[in-house]
């Protein structure tokens, strides 16, 4: 990538914080933290590294797409920023997030267009994507299939079955990242319930694993790059900062699920102009 | 309607047999287990192809997640264990990654009901029809003998959506003939104005020489069979209902929350009518040979026929 090229993507890695703010902002619920911390992560994926095409099913390359799953679903408004940003669906669409009637639940659901799977109940995210990748695999399809997990969730012990089923059946057309913000809603996860050392683990489970920050934009891109030539699923452990770009946000636990009031919404969107 | 006792044959047979034959003209069935395959015999489906059978070992919950998965790539999976692990293990899995997108997953669940037998309780699924008749978008099915739950199979595989199919580990004498088509309806088996006997799965052949046994009392049962929990064919059920007034429900399940609270639920919104479910009470299984359970829990043929007498004595 050039120098112009990177500055782009963190650009609109800026624009779509600053949807994912005025989104939970508006909807006055939702989670910023964790949402803030996979945006760098989201962004590349859709803007750079992942085959993808915003007509969706009406697309007459659909099938070619790369699949994705956001396995921690309580990040549905970056993802959702992200398709909108890309032309999955109108950015006049993101203010209805959270609301009576709309398409942009809470957690992703099959009915937005760029969805393949539903999710928000923790652990769930893997196995799908482990049965996409089953599924293209079955069908010689080369597409490669993207899940992003939290590092709390990796707390769920169904994540560990599928971390186990992967390399079992050789699914390297699959890539996990996981979200390393080190925070879950009650502290730090090294205090609740440590899932360290988290590379020895993955590496034990036979993955192949690549450890990046999270936030380096291309850094992201090579790793994303590197897991697609793997011949084992891909573990990146990204690891990042919970309520990046908003200074009073990072690192916070209290950010996980609480909406910003009119204030705290200007002054982060200040912060991120 | 006679049963024939002595020609028994294995319902999870028939279920391995059916799956076989879908494999060979549907290539996007697919099959999935979790260290049961030569007890649910989808074996017999991984035997013939291996390329699209997946033991997922002992994790039931991946095992139905990979599953909606593979369902949201336009595959039709098959999902097998007994039905213990298949509902109360993954109700979240189920419930969100298979019920909520409407996937296309089939869970076909074995060893049902109180015939499992010496495994006991913690084996003995008495509440699965319960747990998944709740869910939206789930159909539930409870076929009787092997040509049904073959025909149910084939059902499944050419019906888009989530299922739930609940067959017993018991080997069962055959009901239904060659002919026989399955569809959504209830199926009125005997006519008769005294009472309404509704089931299915396995305690139908009860009922049937249930029936017989009241014929010879002077009591002349109706039979309702209903292998279709949800969506319930209420028409079927008024329209047969209001003949006799008396309802009794026989199901090998716990009597709170599958056939008969169902029944329960349509006639007390419709056509308030007197119930009385027949079931597992609210309470643990145990160990203990097949027949020998179904008699202690008062499920067989005679012991049926003397509850619904003493009810009948009471009520009348």
């Amino acid at each position: 990538m050039d120098k112009d090229e990177i500055k782009q993507l963190e650009n609109l890695c800026k624009q779509n914080r600053c949807e994912i703010i005025k989104m939970i902002h508006s909807a006055q619920s939702g989670h910023p933290g964790g949402g803030l911390s996979a945006a760098d992560i989201l962004t590349v994926l859709y803007e750079k590294s992942m085959k993808n095409f915003p007509e969706w099913d009406k697309s007459p390359s659909h099938n070619e797409r790369d699949r994705f799953v956001l396995s921690k679903g309580h990040a549905s408004a970056t993802l959702y920023a992200v398709l909108a940003q890309r032309g999955y669906f109108s950015k006049d669409e993101l203010l209805s997030f959270r609301r009576l009637g709309s398409r942009l639940q809470g957690h992703p659901n099959t009915h937005i267009p760029g969805v393949e799977v539903p999710t928000g109940s923790l652990g769930q995210g893997l196995s799908m994507a482990c049965g996409i990748a089953m599924a293209l695999k079955l069908d010689k399809n080369p597409a490669n299939v993207f899940v992003l997990l939290g590092d709390g969730e990796l707390q769920e012990g169904s994540c560990w079955e599928a971390l186990m089923h992967a390399p079992h059946r050789k699914l390297n057309n699959l890539t996990a990242i996981i979200d390393r913000n080190h925070l879950q809603i009650d502290g730090t996860v090294e205090r609740i319930k440590d899932i360290n050392p988290l590379d020895a683990k993955l590496k034990a489970f036979n993955w192949n694993v690549i450890e990046i920050d999270g936030h380096d934009v291309v850094a992201i891109y090579e790793a994303c790059e590197n897991a697609k030539k793997s011949d084992k699923p891909t573990a990146i452990i990204a690891n990042t900062v919970k309520g990046k770009g908003v200074s009073f946000m990072e690192n916070q636990c209290g950010w996980h699920g609480k909406a910003p009031s009119d204030a705290d919404c200007q002054l982060a969107l200040e912060e991120l102009a | 309607m006679n049963i024939d006792r002595t020609k028994t044959k294995s319902i999870r047979a028939a279920y391995g047999k059916a799956l076989v034959e879908l494999g060979k003209i549907n290539e996007n069935i697919v099959v999935l287990d979790a260290d049961l395959a030569c007890s649910t015999q989808t074996a017999m489906f991984g035997k013939e192809f291996p390329e699209r059978f997946f033991n997922m070992g002992i994790a039931e919950q991946d095992m139905m997640t990979t599953a909606a998965g593979l369902a949201s790539q336009g595959k039709i999976p098959f999902a097998s264990t007994f039905a213990m692990f298949a509902t109360g293990r993954t109700y979240d899995q189920i419930r969100n990654s298979i019920c909520y997108p409407q996937f296309n997953v089939k869970i076909v669940a074995t060893h049902g009901g109180i015939t499992v037998g010496e495994d006991g309780a913690s084996h003995q699924a008495l509440e699965d029809v319960a747990l998944m008749r709740n869910l939206p978008n789930m159909t539930v099915i409870v076929p009787a003998d092997c040509k049904e739950c073959e025909e149910a199979i084939k059902y499944a595989a050419s019906h888009q959506g989530p299922m739930y199919i609940r067959i017993a580990r018991t080997n069962v004498p055959d009901i239904f003939d060659e002919n026989y088509k399955f569809d959504l309806k209830a199926k009125v088996l005997r006519q008769g104005k005294d009472v309404t006997i509704v089931t299915n799965g396995e305690t139908l052949a009860e009922v049937i020489e249930c029936a017989n046994i009241l014929e010879s009392s002077g009591i002349e049962a109706q039979i309702l069979h209903i292998p279709v929990v949800k969506p319930l064919d209420n028409d079927t059920i008024l329209e047969q209902v209001k003949k006799t007034n008396f309802v009794v429900t026989v199901e090998n399940h716990s009597i709170i929350g599958g056939l008969g609270s169902a029944l329960s639920e349509v006639l007390s919104e419709n056509m308030p009518t007197f119930v009385y479910r027949i079931g597992i009470n609210d309470e643990f299984g145990q160990s203990g040979e097949q027949r020998q359970l179904m008699e202690f829990y008062g499920l067989t043929a005679e012991k049926l026929a003397q509850k619904i007498e003493k009810k009948l004595r009471e009520i009348k």
